[in-house]
């Protein structure tokens, strides 16, 4: 099984990805995902609003020279981002494109315990925060962006914003519990015996 | 204080709590797809894990199989390794698989309560968004992701959140030509995408209690389009007898039993919510959607609202809605022509979803440049209809009528639209590039309003058609 690996602190180029409801459609279009494997997902990330129908860069920030950088990416949202299917397609591809963390105002639930479970945090900040540090990173791309869940604050350029996060979720990425299936397997005694209280699982025999 | 049926399936369900503060949540029905799993079972594999309960979990195949021919080996050979893998997959680790050959394929949240497997007081989860479905029985259904899948595989448990609990009501009832589907799209539209997110929503009130199971289906299925992750309806007399005599329901003479209990699940009249909101059924329309998010609805005589009235949050969207759609602020939506037809999904693919839209489509036939498709959303649906003679209705008035499947709700399969195209569509999801063209446009509502589109060739109002008074 997967070794805990606890999450205290992400630092990457930020790259902000403007828009509310932003979909995970939007984020991997549904024909990519004729795969059984989620290697090689990074390339299609939010593909349609990056190419044209030849394969054409449409000059997305993605693929705009002044925010190329290597190593970790952080990204920067508005509010409800990664709504609709449950896809877990969407927060894989993002993370092998290289974003290992995400800064929003807020997001869709499904994709939140998703990036959760793959130890991506998804942090929150207030509207004001986020539309600050996005202007910030916009003037100037070139620094890391240093999200920290011990502190519950984000760095940019000497500057530090406030941020929340659930406590459960927080608890898991700074334990390294955020695999969740070590814990879950567990409690497999008390599993057995919750299936056992519950009626339907004999099919409403008699007791 | 009582309790909901919520806060009384999470007690029943909850096997302790984790040192992160979630809940460790026993799931009783758990159901997958070809297109979420694999890489679960690729994860059990390497984790080297075992099925903790393989009998509480089913499988069936929906997004990516044809709906013109079920020839093996498909001409997708991706399609083809997909359900190669899911074949592989149940037969390795033990799961009952209800693929073609055994008379109950279909879409996964068409399946579950058709064959009994959801039951009232019953926690459910899929690798599917739109698991919200299945709380139409009264059950708590969570859509997740494919590590959680994988956990549900090796555990059969979630870590897991508890929601808050949003109860809405809709009084009085419904007008001729209005359905299940007006009724989500109009709270979609009132309570926005992201309204939801964080609760369960409770529907009750007048209308819901009128409701049939399957629109109640219709209801639950949209939860996750204005944000709630799951949705659900208390159950009453109509659930008991949907499940009575249901392959997997509970049998004869344990029935009753079954019932105490499941009557026992549901809200107390005293329930605490944490939030309630009232809307009133009687002014319902038919309702269309104009952009590009399920809550960009409007009904179907109003105008496209202008960028004013929206709320700052939601005027981005707006005049990305506009730009993408090619519509103009303040326009009718009515008269708007179409190019496709699309009758069926796991909101609308049922056999009343059928039944009504056959209804219009007897008056007349389908506008020579529409292409129209009716998709059943099982092989149960599709022999009832075939019963009732509805396909050779569907063909006579130009509609093709297909084998079960997801089709073109999200175009996995060959069924897509080309360029920018426009598709009445009785589906869930009017996204950028949802049907399968990066471009192609999408208008969602009720199937008995595709039906009619068809027939105009353009948005049409059904009430016109079943003779409004
Ligand atoms: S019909 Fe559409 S929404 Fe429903 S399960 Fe299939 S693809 Fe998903």
């Amino acid at each position: 099984m997967a070794d805990l690996i606890p999450i205290k602190k992400v630092a990457g180029r930020p790259i902000p990805l403007r828009g509310n409801d932003v979909d995970t459609d939007r984020i991997i279009p549904a024909r990519f995902m004729k795969a059984v494997t989620f290697e090689g997902m990074g390339r299609f990330a939010f593909y349609d609003v990056r190419f044209d129908a030849e394969g054409h860069s449409k000059g997305h920030i993605m693929d705009d020279p002044r925010f190329e950088a290597k190593g970790p990416r952080v990204a920067i949202v508005n509010k409800n981002f990664g709504c609709g299917s449950s896809r877990e397609h969407a927060p894989q591809a993002l993370l092998r494109w290289g974003i290992k963390a995400i800064v929003g105002e807020s997001f869709a639930d499904i994709f939140f315990g998703n990036c959760v479970a793959l130890g991506i945090p998804c942090v929150s900040a207030s509207e004001a925060k986020v539309a600050a540090l996005m202007a910030a990173v916009e003037e100037d791309p070139a620094h890391d962006l240093v999200v920290d869940l011990e502190t519950m604050t984000i760095a940019y350029r000497g500057k530090s914003y406030a941020i929340a996060l659930p406590g459960g979720s927080r608890s898991q990425l700074l334990d390294g519990s955020w695999d969740a299936t070590r814990s879950l397997l567990q409690g497999a005694d008390a599993v057995r015996a919750t299936a056992a209280r519950l009626p339907y699982v004999a099919g409403f025999a008699k007791a | 204080m009582g309790k909901s049926l919520l806060d009384k399936v999470w007690q029943a369900h909850s096997v302790r709590e984790l040192p992160s503060g979630q809940t460790q949540l026993f799931i009783g029905l758990h159901l997958i797809h070809e297109v979420t799993s694999p890489q679960a079972f690729q994860m059990m594999r390497e984790q080297d894990l075992k099925v903790a309960f393989a009998q509480r979990t089913f499988a069936t195949v929906d997004h990516i199989i044809p709906t013109d021919t079920r020839q093996r080996p498909y001409v997708d050979s991706q399609a083809e390794g997909m359900m190669s893998a899911i074949e592989r997959n149940c037969r390795e680790f033990g799961i009952r698989f209800f693929d073609g050959p055994s008379g109950h394929q279909g879409i996964v949240h068409v399946l579950g309560p058709e064959l009994g497997l959801t039951q009232p007081g019953m926690t459910v989860a899929c690798g599917d968004s739109h698991t919200s479905t299945h709380g139409a029985l009264g059950a708590v259904a969570f859509g997740i992701g494919t590590s959680q899948v994988r956990d549900v595989l090796a555990s059969q448990c979630l870590a897991i959140q508890r929601p808050r609990v949003r109860r809405i009501e809709i009084e009085g009832k419904l007008a001729l030509g209005v359905y299940a589907k007006d009724v989500t799209l109009h709270i979609i539209r009132n309570l926005g995408v992201k309204g939801g997110v964080g609760f369960a929503y409770e529907y009750a009130g007048a209308v819901v209690e009128h409701m049939t199971m399957e629109e109640r289906m219709t209801l639950c299925n949209m939860s996750i389009e204005g944000g709630a992750r799951l949705g659900y309806v208390n159950p009453d007399q109509t659930t008991f007898d949907y499940v009575r005599g249901r392959e997997f329901a509970p049998p004869a003479e344990n029935f009753e039993r079954a019932v105490a209990w499941w009557r026992s699940m549901a809200s107390d009249p005293d329930a605490g919510y944490d939030d309630t909101v009232r809307l009133d059924g009687e002014r319902i329309a038919p309702t269309v959607t104009w952009g590009i998010n399920p809550g960009q609805a409007i009904g179907v005589d109003e105008k496209i609202p202008v960028a004013d009235s929206f709320a700052p949050d939601d005027r981005e969207v707006a005049e990305d809605a506009y730009e993408y759609m090619g519509f103009k602020p303040g326009a009718e939506i009515r008269g708007t022509r179409i190019d496709v037809a699309f009758i069926g999904s796991c909101t609308n693919g049922r056999i009343s979803d059928l039944r009504e839209a056959a209804k219009v489509a007897r008056l007349g036939k389908v506008k020579p440049h529409v292409k129209a498709l009716v998709v059943p959303g099982s092989e149960a649906v599709a022999k009832a209809a075939e019963a009732e003679g509805l396909p050779e209705v569907f063909r006579q008035a130009g509609f093709e009528w297909r084998l079960p499947g997801c089709s073109m709700c999200l175009a996995m399969n060959p069924d897509k639209l080309v360029g920018r195209q426009v598709c009445a569509s009785s589906s869930n999801r009017n996204f950028k590039g949802r049907q399968g063209s990066p471009s192609g446009r999408t208008l969602l509502m009720s199937p008995a309003m595709v039906a009619a589109a068809a027939i105009e060739g353009a948005v049409a109002d059904v009430r016109d058609m079943l003779g409004r008074k």
